[in-house]
């Protein structure tokens, strides 16, 4: 991690805040078009192609967890997101007795580092939500709109897939995907069997080189932990240090902004931040301002950025930023398949994910719950590590002797370790996530009475599921059971209840959060226009995916990539008009 | 493109890696034999992670005494026999003693746990714990191993007994002779192709037709790929 302050004094043309999917895809774009630009980061510099940042093929005894999660990387100790739910020194505060967690990434590329590199398009009908079914509201723009921008972060980026032909799937310039492993071909028969489709992934990582500046992947089955031959899509490795290469970009690390600065007339005029280095307060000056901090850190500022102007904030005369928070769904099921016991050895790793997904195939007017939900699958022989040989108390049993007689739980010595041996490689399991339901209700807030470390208000959550949740919830279980059961597998734990809402996961736990500062037409029901620029104030724009108006059951980067490079092409035909 | 090109192409963006730092192609690369680390966490550390495993490292959390039962009973569930060697050859004891430090929510139930072994061996043989002879260790064993058919007074013991378990695994399973032991092959930088064909056939399982020619082709990997207008892959 390297340490880069400059003085303040110069000014920009454009200031960037965050350096993920959304701000490395401005500083890309922006940059290009000869604009001189800063991006301002929360975090250090990171890329995993430098030793010192390196922890891919690590193996678990390179540290002394083993390789468990801590606070700072509960994804495990070589994963590659620096930050974690709970960061010390800068809390956030929930309300109501509800529930939000918030999993944020301080460094270059921001969580970009880790995700599961899931890469779907929105599909039309995602566009248009509240046409369908009457909940929430459309998108002021359709899938026509977005459809060029997907073809050219897929070949700018790289994402492997198979044309399908699924109307709202969209199939994009896709990468030969690798071949299912083993576990993936058993739920394919229980799935077949059930009469839910299974198709190859579609997931940014290099199957064949795009171009002469990344490598191809080598099938570590890392991808969190970032690739150090840049296969993997990450903002930093992709698009924040190859614009820094190319273009007029200046980074600012370590440098936590704590509001957007305005002029007399309301116009942003640059960004007020933190150093983390020295304490001291600095400014940055500039023509526009983009926020893609991630959704709540961008509507926080925001709501922090209160002036003359922008009584409640800038960009907030709707009172709508923060509101219409919204991230996936999520839940789990897994199972144990006897006939994978005791099975030969050869290395399945794989790409640092699934193989095969299976895309949402349902009719919600026949449900009683009102937007989908794709299944992710895992298992196989992963990388022993801390947690391997787990569970044997309740586990056991499923082994079976060569006379078919089941071994007891529980148990030591020798006959124990071969039969952790025996069940290495048969557990297999599959996570549903959905789409919900945005609600007004649903929101983050500053917080009146916590500040962080640095003295800038922190953000305070209100978050209920609703009855489309829950339900979806209850579907994707009944499905689990039926494909797990289907492909030979016997299930583990017991099926959640009403209790715990059929085991949905808490709100911000699938790490999609999104709507805080939604897109609209009409000003006083959004906070942005049709291309991320806020209603209130010219020259301030988004480019995370707080203007997303709904989430579809995908996982949002691939949107975000899109939905930032037309803003920034906006942007720079604006200064080109002198309309900002 | 050249065979030359392609190979470089392979390596762009890896130099000053560990990958391109034995000069050989991701796919003859070796994984250098490491002995167990001693230190903190290798790798991409943020200075606040680097202090935290210092000073957990400079903490003692076990007594000498709680040390000795301790490598008493992780060779009791992972022993030596003729394939691998026993716990303590593999530092699980010490593996024990961070995550201790690590995950203080483990400290209370584990002192708590090696306590009762005292309490046991007392009620038992009127000895403390690690004055038994093995057969005497083994028969407070069997009472607290099997969680189905413990006697109800050992179910607070059953519990201990299954996290010792646990741990004990995690840190025999997560060692090189551990991974050796469980035949684990993968991360041999190396393209995946797929399922040998003698396991599909013997899981009864098969690749879809249509998709065969889609997958990706090894030897396609050197090649920078290129599409029509339409998304299909022409080169």
């Amino acid at each position: 991690m390297s340490f880069q302050i400059k003085n303040s004094g110069e000014a920009y043309d454009v200031i960037i805040v965050g350096s993920g999917a959304g701000g490395g895809m401005a500083s890309k774009i922006l940059s290009e078009a000869g604009l001189s630009v800063a991006v301002v980061e929360a975090g250090g510099d990171f890329d995993p192609a430098k030793e010192e940042d390196r922890t891919q093929l690590r193996p678990p005894w390179e540290s002394p967890r083993r390789g468990a999660g801590t606070r700072i990387r509960p994804f495990g100790d070589f994963d590659a997101a620096i930050g974690g739910w709970d960061i010390d020194g800068e809390p956030y505060t929930r309300k109501n007795g509800t529930e939000f967690d918030w999993f944020r990434s301080r460094m270059v590329g921001g969580r970009t580092n880790h995700w599961g590199r899931i890469s779907l398009r929105f599909g039309p009908n995602d566009f248009k939500r509240a046409s369908i079914d009457g909940l929430g509201h459309d998108w002021p723009i359709g899938y026509d709109d977005l459809k060029p921008y997907y073809d050219k972060v897929d070949k700018l980026i790289g994402v492997f897939g198979t044309k399908e032909g699924i109307y709202n799937e969209p199939d994009g310039f896709f990468l030969p995907p690798p071949k299912p492993r083993l576990h993936e071909l058993y739920m394919k028969k229980g799935a077949d069997k059930v009469g839910i489709p299974m198709i190859p992934s579609r997931l940014s990582m290099l199957t064949r080189p795009i171009n002469k500046d990344r490598g191809v992947c080598f099938f570590c089955s890392q991808c969190n932990r970032a690739c150090q031959v840049h296969a993997d899509f990450s903002a930093g490795t992709c698009l924040v240090h190859p614009a820094m290469k190319k273009g007029k970009v200046d980074l600012y690390t370590h440098s936590m902004v704590r509001k957007v600065t305005t002029d007399e007339s309301g116009k942003a005029t640059g960004v007020s931040f933190v150093s983390k280095v020295d304490l001291k307060e600095y400014k940055l000056k500039s023509r526009v301002v983009v926020l893609g901090a991630s959704a709540c850190e961008s509507a926080r500022i925001m709501m922090n950025s209160k002036s003359k102007s922008h009584p409640d904030g800038i960009g907030n005369s709707s009172g709508m930023v923060g509101r219409y928070l919204h991230d996936s769904t999520g839940t789990d099921r897994m199972a144990i398949v006897p006939s994978m016991m005791d099975r030969e050895r050869y290395n399945e790793d794989g790409v640092g994910g699934l193989h095969m997904y299976t895309p949402w195939w349902g009719d919600n007017k026949k449900l009683n719950f009102a937007r989908g939900y794709h299944i992710e699958y895992w298992g196989g022989m992963g990388q022993p590590a801390y947690g391997t040989g787990g569970s044997m108390d309740s586990m056991r049993k499923y082994i079976t002797d060569e006379f078919g007689k089941p071994s007891p739980n529980g148990g030591y010595g020798a006959g124990l370790k071969k039969d952790i041996r025996k069940i290495y490689g048969s557990t297999m399991g599959m996570s549903g996530r959905g789409e919900s339901v945005p609600m007004y209700d649903n929101y983050c807030e500053i917080d009146p009475n916590t500040v962080d470390k640095f003295g800038i208000p922190v953000l305070r959550f209100n978050y209920n599921w609703t009855d489309q949740e829950v339900n979806q919830a209850k579907h994707m279980h009944d499905t689990f059971e039926e494909i797990l059961t289907e492909a030979g597998g016997i299930l583990l734990g017991s099926k959640p209840g009403p209790e715990t809402k059929y085991g949905l996961l808490a709100p911000g736990r699938i790490i999609h959060e999104v709507g805080t500062t939604r897109m609209g037409n009409d000003p006083s029901t959004s906070v942005l226009n049709s291309n991320c620029q806020a209603h209130d104030c010219d020259n301030l724009f988004v480019v995370d995916a707080g203007p997303f108006v709904s989430q579809a059951d995908k996982n949002p980067t691939w949107t975000i990539l899109a939905l930032a490079w037309r803003t920034s092409d906006y942007i720079v035909s604006e200064l080109n008009k002198k309309n900002i | 493109m050249n065979r030359r090109e392609n190979l470089k192409l392979l390596f762009t963006g890896s130099v000053g890696t560990g990958l391109l730092f034995t000069g050989c192609s991701p796919e003859q690369q070796k994984l250098p034999a490491r002995d167990l680390l001693s230190g903190g966490t290798i790798g991409g550390r943020t200075e606040e992670e680097k202090q935290r495993d210092k000073e957990l490292l400079s903490e003692t959390f076990f007594t000498d005494d709680e040390r000795k039962k301790l490598s008493v009973m992780v060779d009791i569930i992972m022993p030596k026999d003729d394939e691998s060697p026993a716990a303590t050859e593999l530092g699980v004891v010490d593996f024990m003693e961070f995550i201790m430090k690590d995950m203080p929510h483990y400290q209370t139930p584990m002192r708590g746990g090696l306590m009762w072994l005292d309490f046991e061996a007392d009620e038992k043989f009127g000895k403390p714990f690690n004055e038994l002879s093995e057969p005497e260790v083994i028969e407070i064993v069997e009472e607290v191993a099997w969680p189905d058919s413990a006697k109800p007074a050992y179910k607070g013991a059953v519990r201990w007994f299954n996290m010792l378990r646990n741990l004990t695994c995690s840190g025999y399973f997560s060692t090189p002779e551990g991974w050796k032991y469980m035949g684990y092959v993968g991360n041999t930088p190396n393209a995946w192709d797929g399922i040998p064909q003698e396991v599909m056939d013997k899981h009864g399982v098969k690749l879809e037709e249509k998709y065969i020619p889609q997958y990706l082709k090894p030897e396609d990997r050197g090649t920078i790929i290129e599409w029509d207008d339409d998304a299909n892959i022409i080169g």
